[in-house]
C-alpha cells in the first residue's frame, strides 16, 4: 500500500501522471533511506574486506613472510593446481557432500514427521531441534570429543559389545559425524517449512489416483518440497565446505580440510596470497551453489 | 443387482467425536446420489471412507460386492473429485489427467492418448500444456473431473465440487455433471450442503445431520414427505407450526386450535406441521374453501421478488411466510390486513423431532 502524503496540496486537485510519478519516486527514496544503515554496514564490513581478500590473492609473498602489494600475478592461483592443495579441495568437497546427503536422508523423514503433527507437538519438537543452538558450537564439538574419545561412551559400548576398542576420534568419520550433528537443523528447518506448506489433499489425491506410498512421495511430495531440499542442502553444504572448528577438533592431522588449510596459510605458513586465493575460490563455489538455489528453488520460495 | 456401494453399520469416531454413527446405505449402479447436510454432519467423512482416505471404526463397506473397508485408496475402484480440486501444481494438464493411468503402470503413450481424449470430453482442448495456476476455477474443475474419470472408476466421488464456483458457472457445471453421469452410466456420489443443488441433480438424496442418516429418498420424496423436523426444515423452506398429536387425524396447535392433520404419530407426541410457503394461501377471513384448513393472521410485511411476493404473516402464536406467485390478477395484501392462511390437507406433512 502506498501512502501518498508528501507532494499533496492541501486543496484536493485532479490527479495527474506527474503527481503519481512524484509520489512513486518519493516512496522508493524513503525505502532507500530506511535501508541505508544496513547498506553502510555491509559495505564497510563485508564488501571492503572481500575486496582486500581479492587484492591480496594477486599479491606476492616476500621471503620474510610478509606480503608485497606489488608485482601482481596469478602465482597463488597456479598453486591451487598443486596435488596437495587439490587433494584438500577434493576432500573438503567430498566430506561436505557426504555430510549434506546424510543430513538430507536423516532430515527429510523427520521434517515430514514434524510437518504432519498437530501444531502443539510440532512447536515442542521444533524447540528440540533448536536446543543445540543454545550452547556454543565450540563447546558442543568438545562434547563430541568426549563422546568419541578414548574412554568415551562410544568406545565403552563397543568394548562391551565385544567389538573391540573402536577409535573414531581424529578420523574423517568423526568429522562427518560432527558436521552432520552441527548442520542437521539447517537441513530440517527449510525442509519442514516447505513440506508444511504442501496441501495434504495433494497426497490424498495421488493415493486416490492409484499411487502407492513410494510413488506418492516420488511424484508429488518430493517435487513439491524441492525448494526445501535445495535450500537445506545449500545451508548444509556451504558451511560444511568451509568448516574449521569441527575438523580442527574432531579430525586428525591426516584430514586437513580447506578451512584449516586457509588458516594455516595465513597464520603459520605466512602465505597470505595463497590463503586469499583459496578463500576466494571457496567463496566462488559457495556463491555458485547459492545461485543454483535461487534459480531452481528461490522462485517458488 | 449388486449395489455399487453398500455401507452396513458404518461408524467413524475421531477420538471422542462420533462423526458417522452406524449408517446403512445402498447406492445403486448408475445412480446420481447426493449426500446432503450441514457442515460437520458426517457427509464428507462418509465419502472419504468410501474413497479410502479414512478407515471406518466399524462396519462393512462394499463396492460392487467386494469388502473394501480396510483397503488403501489406491486399491479401490473409485476416484474422487476433491473440494479444492487438489490438482498437482507442478504438473501440466496432461500430466495431471494421465497421472492415475501412469500410476497403474500404463504406458506413457497410451496414458497420454487417453488423457487427451478425456480432456476433449470435458472441453479443455488447447489447454493441455497449462499449469493449474494458469486456469480459471471452472477449468480447474474440469481438469479434476477428467483426472478422475480417465481411470474409468466404477463409482465417482465428488466432494462439494461446485462449492468454489460462482453461481452462473455452478449452474452450468450442474448440467454438465448430470450429462456426463448419464453418458458414462456410472454412479456419482455427490456431497453437498446446497439443498437446491441436491434437488436438481440427484436421483436420490441422503440427508444427514450429526453423523446420523435421517432420510434417503428421491428429491420428491424428501421434499414432500420429510421424515422429521430437521429434514423438513433443511430441504427447501417451510413453516413449522408447533403442536401436539391428538388422534390419528387431528393436531392441536400451540394456540389451542385443532386442525385436521393425519399422521402416524401416537397421540400426545410433540409434532410440527410443516407447511411450505408456496402451498399456503392467503384468503379473506370466512372465505375459506371447503376442504381447506385455515388459521387467522395479520399481514406484517410484503417482499417483492419479481416472480413472486412473500408475505410475512403473524399468527397469534408464531410468525410464518406465505409465497404468492406473481400471476396476472394476483391479489395484493397490504401490511396490516387481517386475513386467514389456509391449506389443503395434502399440502402439509406432520413431522416429529
Amino acid at each position: 500500500m502506498t501512502v501518498v502524503d508528501q507532494p499533496v496540496d492541501d486543496a484536493g486537485v485532479e490527479a495527474t501522471p506527474e503527481f503519481e510519478a512524484a509520489a512513486i519516486r518519493q516512496e522508493s527514496q524513503r525505502g532507500f533511506l530506511l535501508a541505508l544503515p544496513s547498506y553502510a554496514y555491509l559495505i564497510l564490513f563485508f564488501v571492503v574486506p572481500l575486496v582486500i581478500v581479492v587484492v591480496y590473492s594477486f599479491a606476492t609473498r616476500n621471503q620474510f613472510g610478509g606480503t608485497d602489494l606489488s608485482g601482481w600475478n596469478f602465482d597463488s592461483y597456479a598453486k591451487l593446481g598443486e596435488p596437495i592443495v587439490r587433494a584438500i579441495l577434493f576432500r573438503s568437497v567430498w566430506l561436505a557432500l557426504i555430510t549434506t546427503v546424510i543430513c538430507l536422508v536423516i532430515g527429510y523423514p523427520f521434517a515430514y514427521f514434524l510437518a504432519t503433527r498437530s501444531p502443539r507437538i510440532r512447536n515442542v519438537m521444533l524447540v528440540f531441534v533448536m536446543i543445540p543452538f543454545w550452547t556454543n558450537f565450540l563447546v558442543r564439538n568438545y562434547a563430541w570429543r568426549v563422546i568419541l574419545g578414548n574412554n568415551g561412551p562410544l568406545t565403552k559400548t563397543t568394548e562391551f559389545l565385544g567389538l573391540g576398542e573402536q577409535e573414531l576420534l581424529f578420523s574423517q568419520t568423526a568429522v562427518v559425524l560432527g558436521l552432520v550433528y552441527g548442520f542437521l537443523p539447517f537441513m530440517i528447518l527449510p525442509l519442514y517449512a516447505s513440506i508444511e506448506r504442501i496441501d495434504s489433499g495433494l497426497l490424498e489425491a495421488s493415493r486416490d489416483l492409484y499411487a502407492n506410498g513410494w510413488q506418492s512421495f516420488r511424484r508429488v511430495l518430493l517435487p513439491l518440497s524441492m525448494p526445501g531440499v535445495i535450500a537445506g542442502s545449500i545451508l548444509c553444504f556451504v558451511p560444511s565446505l568451509g568448516a574449521y572448528v569441527t575438523p580442527e577438533i574432531l579430525g586428525g592431522a591426516k584430514t586437513t580440510l580447506l578451512g584449516s588449510y586457509i588458516v594455516t596459510q595465513f597464520l603459520t605458513a605466512r602465505n597470505w596470497p595463497l590463503g586469499a586465493s583459496l578463500s576466494f575460490v571457496l567463496m566462488a563455489i559457495m556463491l555458485s551453489a547459492t545461485l543454483v538455489y535461487f534459480r531452481k528453488g528461490g522462485q517458488t520460495l | 443387482m449388486t449395489a455399487a456401494v453398500e455401507l452396513t453399520g458404518i461408524t467413524k469416531r475421531f477420538d471422542d467425536v462420533v462423526a458417522v454413527d452406524n449408517i446403512d446405505l445402498e447406492i445403486a449402479d448408475g445412480e446420481f446420489f447426493a449426500m446432503l447436510g450441514p457442515s460437520g454432519c458426517g457427509k464428507t467423512t462418509t465419502l472419504r471412507m468410501i474413497a479410502g482416505l479414512e478407515f471406518p471404526t466399524m462396519g462393512s463397506l462394499k463396492i460392487f460386492g467386494d469388502e473394501v473397508g480396510t483397503l488403501p485408496p489406491n486399491k479401490r475402484p473409485v476416484n474422487t473429485v476433491f473440494q479444492n480440486y487438489a490438482l498437482f501444481p507442478h504438473m501440466d494438464v496432461i500430466a495431471n489427467v494421465s497421472f492415475g493411468l501412469r500410476m497403474q503402470g500404463i504406458d506413457k503413450k497410451v496414458a497420454t492418448a487417453s488423457a487427451r481424449e478425456m480432456i476433449k470430453i470435458v472441453r479443455l482442448e488447447g489447454l493441455e500444456e497449462r499449469r493449474p495456476s494458469q486456469m480459471s476455477g471452472g477449468q480447474q474443475q474440469r481438469v479434476a473431473l477428467a483426472r478422475a474419470l480417465v481411470n474409468h472408476p466404477k463409482v465417482l466421488l465428488l466432494d462439494e465440487p461446485l462449492g468454489a464456483l460462482d453461481l452462473k458457472l455452478r449452474q452450468e457445471m450442474q448440467g454438465e455433471l448430470k450429462r456426463l453421469q448419464q453418458d458414462l452410466g456410472i454412479s456419482f456420489v455427490f456431497v453437498t450442503h446446497d439443498q437446491e443443488e441436491a434437488l436438481t441433480m440427484s436421483d436420490r438424496i441422503a440427508v444427514m445431520n450429526d453423523g446420523q442418516l435421517l432420510q434417503v429418498g428421491t428429491p420428491e420424496d424428501i421434499y414432500e414427505n420429510p421424515a422429521n423436523r430437521f429434514v423438513a426444515d433443511f430441504i427447501g423452506q417451510t413453516n413449522l407450526l408447533e403442536g401436539t398429536v391428538e388422534d390419528s387425524s387431528t393436531v392441536c396447535l400451540a394456540n389451542g386450535a385443532r386442525v385436521h392433520a393425519p399422521s402416524a404419530h401416537g397421540s400426545g407426541t410433540k409434532v410440527a406441521i410443516s407447511l411450505r410457503p408456496e402451498r399456503a394461501h392467503i384468503r379473506q377471513r370466512g372465505d375459506v374453501s371447503a376442504g381447506e384448513t385455515a388459521v387467522d393472521g395479520v399481514v406484517e410485511s410484503v417482499t417483492y421478488l419479481g416472480n413472486a411476493r412473500v408475505y410475512g404473516i403473524r399468527l397469534d402464536f408464531m410468525g410464518m411466510e406465505v409465497r404468492d406467485e406473481n400471476r396476472p390478477g394476483a391479489m395484493l395484501h397490504e401490511p396490516g390486513s387481517e386475513i386467514a392462511v389456509s391449506w389443503e390437507t395434502s399440502a402439509i406433512s406432520v413431522v416429529a423431532d
